[in-house]
């Protein structure tokens, strides 16, 4: 399916907006092109990509940070070498965006427990799903007494899947930085290595799990 | 009687009648351990002590150490590996979700996953549903994290009568640690908080006891399972 088109979809970098300046731009189309995406997470994990600080400063000659809560684009607009993705995978949205982005990148990552196991939303996968939409909307402690009781479906929604996948799971992962969420210091450690042609090597005193 | 050995080709020196796990400590060779006890009679369940003796996969725990025994822990890369392997295997079979247990930090099924470098179980998660056990008054099981290393079930007894508290019901993928509520009320404080910290993972949880050891400080940050293993044959 293409992303671009779906039906009442524009995409940010899709937008009418100024042209960057020509020279500006092919600067940062040679850099080294790195991005960071969110599914079924909290955020969190993308904290801990901000919490490389001033330290991706020293990268920023060589790295352009293309989606990334730096950014806020909805989709990478071009092609990536590195992809830190945070979340597993949990409706078809998630899975669609997901082999979008294996395409688009050379190396893929998995950050943070959501991603690497499922994590936190995976907490579900030991409930049947029924149970689970019964007791979020249909039996629901908080829900507005009287209110019609509806479990929401809707073309435009996607499909909840029935398990929280570890993204592996669904597409190739190359590597896995675990971690409830990683310290700002195993992602700043593992895209300095990459940047510098070191490959992948996370220490075990960087390594958790929670 | 003093035997000569080698671990990984280094030639070491060793009482016969020692197990391979604490010669290779006493010598500085750290080989990963989940069910072993030093001190108690070993209980073989986890295998995560495997090492190769002459070119054989044997658990290191309850193999005694012989005179010409060539070990190999960290030389060879499949018996790394196979270790490796089997620690993700515990990871996949339970529910581990390290940021919600109150035996994080302490855990040493977690610190062995640190040792052996797992970032990501190869094998599947499974989720399968396990139901807490809140029965007792003292403790609760945390099934989802039993590993069924059976220390709790052959260390922890009813002071009085010496029966077992716990026990393992049904075989295979129907395992299920059970706990005698009634001589489990009996307990003393004092066994509540020596059966929590036996059981090598966040399963048997002392009623009192919460998250009480702030990030940073806890037990396996303050010192790694490996150095904690290494220092007390040092000792
Ligand atoms: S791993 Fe933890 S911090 Fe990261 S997205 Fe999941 S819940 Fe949030
Ligand atoms: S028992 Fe250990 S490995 Fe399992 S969830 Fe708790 S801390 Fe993590
Ligand atoms: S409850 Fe703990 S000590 Fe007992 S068998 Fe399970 S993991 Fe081992
Ligand atoms: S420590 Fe040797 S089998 Fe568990």
């Amino acid at each position: 399916m293409s992303h671009s088109h779906n039906k009442n979809e524009i995409l940010s970098h899709e937008l009418p907006a100024t042209p960057l300046d020509p020279k500006i731009k092919a600067e940062r189309d040679a850099k080294i092109q790195v991005a960071m995406m969110g599914l079924c997470g909290c955020w969190g994990c993308t904290l801990s990509f901000l919490d490389m600080d001033e330290r991706i400063l020293g990268l920023l000659d060589k790295v352009a940070i293309t989606r990334s809560s730096f950014t806020d684009v909805k989709r990478i607009p071009h092609r990536c070498t590195i992809g830190f993705v945070e979340g597993g995978v949990a409706n078809s949205e998630n899975i669609e965006i997901l082999e979008e982005y294996r395409e688009n990148c050379d190396i893929l990552i998995s950050v943070g427990a959501c991603a690497v196991w499922g994590g936190v939303p995976a907490m579900r996968n030991v409930v049947p799903l029924e149970e689970c939409f019964v007791e979020a909307y249909v039996e629901s402690p908080t829900a507005v007494p009287g209110a019609k009781k509806v479990i929401p479906f809707h073309e435009d929604l996607p499909i909840i899947t029935t398990k929280v996948l570890p993204l592996h799971e669904v597409v190739k992962i190359d590597y896995f930085i675990p971690g409830c969420p990683p310290d700002g210091d195993a992602i700043i450690k593992v895209l300095d290595d990459f940047v510098h042609g070191r490959g992948f090597d996370l220490p075990t005193e960087m390594n958790r799990y929670d | 009687m003093s035997i000569k050995l080698t671990i990984d080709g280094k030639e070491v020196h060793a009482r016969s009648g020692e197990n391979i796990i604490d010669v290779a400590s006493q010598n500085g060779v750290y080989i990963p351990s989940l069910c072993y006890v030093k001190g108690k009679p070993c209980l073989g369940t986890c295998r995560t002590c495997s090492v190769k003796v002459n070119g054989r996969v044997m658990a290191a725990c309850t193999m005694p150490v012989a005179d010409g025994m060539e070990i190999e822990v960290n030389d060879d890369a499949e018996i790394v590996d196979m270790r490796k392997a089997l620690v993700e295997l515990l990871f996949s079979e339970g529910n581990h979700n390290c940021p919600s247990c109150e035996k994080s930090g302490r855990c040493e099924l977690q610190a062995t996953g640190y040792e052996v470098d797992m970032m990501v179980s190869r094998f599947p998660y499974r989720f399968t549903p396990r139901v807490v056990d809140h029965a007792s008054k003292t403790v609760f099981l945390q099934r989802d994290r039993c590993i069924f290393c059976q220390r709790c079930v052959d260390m922890v007894r009813d002071e009085r009568t010496g029966k077992k508290i716990f026990s393992i019901k049904g075989r295979g993928t129907h395992s299920s640690i059970e706990i005698d509520a009634e001589l489990a009320n009996d307990m003393t404080p004092q066994q509540v908080r020596y059966a929590s910290d036996l059981c090598p993972v966040g399963c048997i949880i002392d009623k009192t006891q919460g998250y009480d050891d702030p990030i940073g400080q806890r037990k396996f940050e303050i010192k790694s399972i490996k150095d904690r293993a290494l220092e007390k044959e040092h000792r």
